[in-house]
């Protein structure tokens, strides 16, 4: 195909966040997973989990003041009107996402009345102290998780579905410059 | 188009795989997990909603840590240097039925929370023997399934309990430590031990395996075979706390090299340093309700900066199990307690 060079890729900053967070976010899920489930390794699978929740919710909030500050580079035209509206409500629901489940997460700690620690930082609570309420974010913290697997993998299938079969260049406005043609040709 | 359908088919199978494999049960290969447990529990006690699925009966305590600064040395947490704590606490017995009848001969259980809810909080749950029963998560699962009572006799299987102590001669070992001290006349008269050893780390980042225990101050009576009532020994806690405040003092056993600190069925040997750390003194009794004792989770790894957990699993194994147990209490309504503190305040 031809639109190598018309390819809109989102600026550098924004695309090393992006991959960014998708590591820390799968690392987030499966680290988080096996703490819900395993019996062994409490203390470092838990000191992991909420470092890279922190990071993930520090991360998060400078995405979105990027993205309401500078729009997103056009799309390819393979990608029809219904589409896009699509694609920006996934956009909005990760982003809601990415942000509700670190908080979700210190919250239901907070709601727990145990000290929330990011390394050697001590967070301040930021519920009150209830069990019941702590059962409901608790709850919450595996609804998102699962709405986060899910959303993940809507996202990829459909980037890859473009980058491979349409070849229409949707990866490459996420992807590095050297990487770029492998979705565009 | 195939390719575009394999790409996504080897992604979805990694991304979903590996959150399977996390979560179990897949790939699993029957570990146990903490659900495992609460199931266990709930087979062997019955489903009690609202209710922790071990050590179900209680009441709700209050007082203070008067801490000496003697442990300071040791580790550097704030709640051992020179100064008073806030303690909410929980006295209880083992098994997941709340309405159980109090025993003198069954283990009892005191969880205290130093400085609950704040920062630098220290959580643990003490049982009134000398070592614990067993040393791993699966040797406490394969104990409590072969403690369940039969249907016919209301007693655990001869059977079941002979076939696990022979798989675990550690289980044998620790029965027999504990038989030899019989137990005092109720709780205030108990010592209760941690059990499990923890790292105390001083202000140089040295750290020292330690264990605790509570030794009563109270004078310690006979054995009492049984009282008025299926709550006697909550009630004579009770009456003895609205009397008098009841104190302990807070022991820290300090490990030699050869001292092994992940195996919580064998005591350290009684010529280890005893530091004596201060003062736990507990002035008030209530019910469990909400917002008390009740709605804590006395989780062992609940520790403040200075305290450690050691390598024994039981250690992790609790905490997790604790947390399942929980959540699910948590977002169930409560039955009413059984002990209730008001009736005996006469």
């Amino acid at each position: 195909m031809t639109d190598e060079p018309t390819v809109n890729r989102y600026s550098p900053s924004v695309r090393v966040l992006h991959w960014l967070t998708a590591a820390l976010v799968f690392t987030a899920l499966i680290v988080g997973f096996a703490l819900a489930n395993a019996l062994a390794d409490r203390t470092v699978l838990l000191a992991v989990h909420t470092t890279i929740g922190a990071l993930i919710l520090v991360i998060t909030i400078i995405r979105i003041a990027n993205r309401v500050r500078r729009r997103a580079p056009a799309m390819p035209s393979t990608v029809g009107r219904w589409e896009r509206r699509v694609i920006l409500g996934s956009d909005v629901a990760f982003y809601a996402l990415l942000l509700a489940q670190p908080l979700l997460g210190w919250s239901m700690l907070s709601a727990a009345g145990v000290p929330v620690t990011v390394g050697p930082i001590a967070l301040p609570p930021i519920a009150p102290v209830d069990a019941g309420l702590y059962a409901l974010l608790r709850n919450g913290h595996s609804v998102l998780a699962y709405a986060l697997v899910a959303l993940i993998s809507a996202h990829v299938s459909a980037v890859l579905l473009h980058a491979v079969t349409l070849r229409d260049g949707m990866l490459a406005r996420m992807a590095a410059r050297r990487w770029s043609t492998v979705g565009s040709r | 188009m195939l390719l575009g359908a394999a790409a996504i088919g080897g992604f979805l199978a990694l991304h979903l795989g590996s959150v399977a494999y996390a979560r179990g049960p897949v790939g699993s290969g029957g570990r146990l997990t903490p659900q495992s447990f609460i199931d266990a529990f709930q087979h062997v006690n019955g489903v009690h909603r609202g209710f922790r699925r071990n050590h179900a009966k209680g009441v709700s305590v209050t007082g203070y840590f008067e801490s000496n600064g003697n442990g300071a040395d040791l580790s550097r947490a704030a709640v051992l240097r020179p100064g008073r704590t806030k303690l909410v606490g929980r006295f209880s017995l083992p098994g997941g039925n709340p309405t159980v009848a109090d025993t003198a001969g069954a283990n009892r259980g005191l969880a205290l929370a130093f400085g609950y809810p704040g920062s630098g909080q220290w959580r643990t749950a003490m049982l009134n023997i000398p070592v614990f029963t067993v040393n791993s998560p699966q040797g406490f699962y394969d104990q409590l399934l072969a403690s369940k009572p039969a249907a016919d006799t209301g007693k655990p299987d001869p059977d079941a309990m002979t076939q696990f102590l022979a798989a675990h001669p550690e289980a044998a070992r620790a029965r027999d430590v504990i038989k030899a001290q019989p137990p005092t006349s109720g709780f205030a008269d108990s010592t209760y031990r941690g059990l499990n050893a923890f790292l105390f780390a001083d202000t140089a980042g040295n750290a020292t395996p330690v264990r605790w225990s509570l030794v009563p101050m109270q004078p310690i009576g006979t054995a009492a075979a049984s009282g008025a009532g299926p709550n006697w020994m909550f009630d004579d806690l009770i009456t003895a706390i609205r009397r008098n405040p009841l104190r302990w003092r807070l022991m820290l056993t300090v490990a030699e090299p050869q001292d092994d600190p992940t195996d919580a069925t064998v005591a350290w040997p009684p010529e280890r340093r005893v530091v004596d750390a201060g003062t736990v003194v507990l002035d008030a009794v209530e019910p469990e309700r909400r917002g008390n004792a009740r709605d804590i989770n006395f989780d062992p790894l609940v520790l403040p900066d200075g305290i450690e957990p050691s390598d024994d699993p039981l250690l992790s194994a609790r905490s997790a199990v604790y947390a399942a147990s929980f959540r699910r209490r948590a977002g169930e309504t409560s039955g009413t307690p059984a002990v209730e503190a008001g009736a005996v305040s006469r």
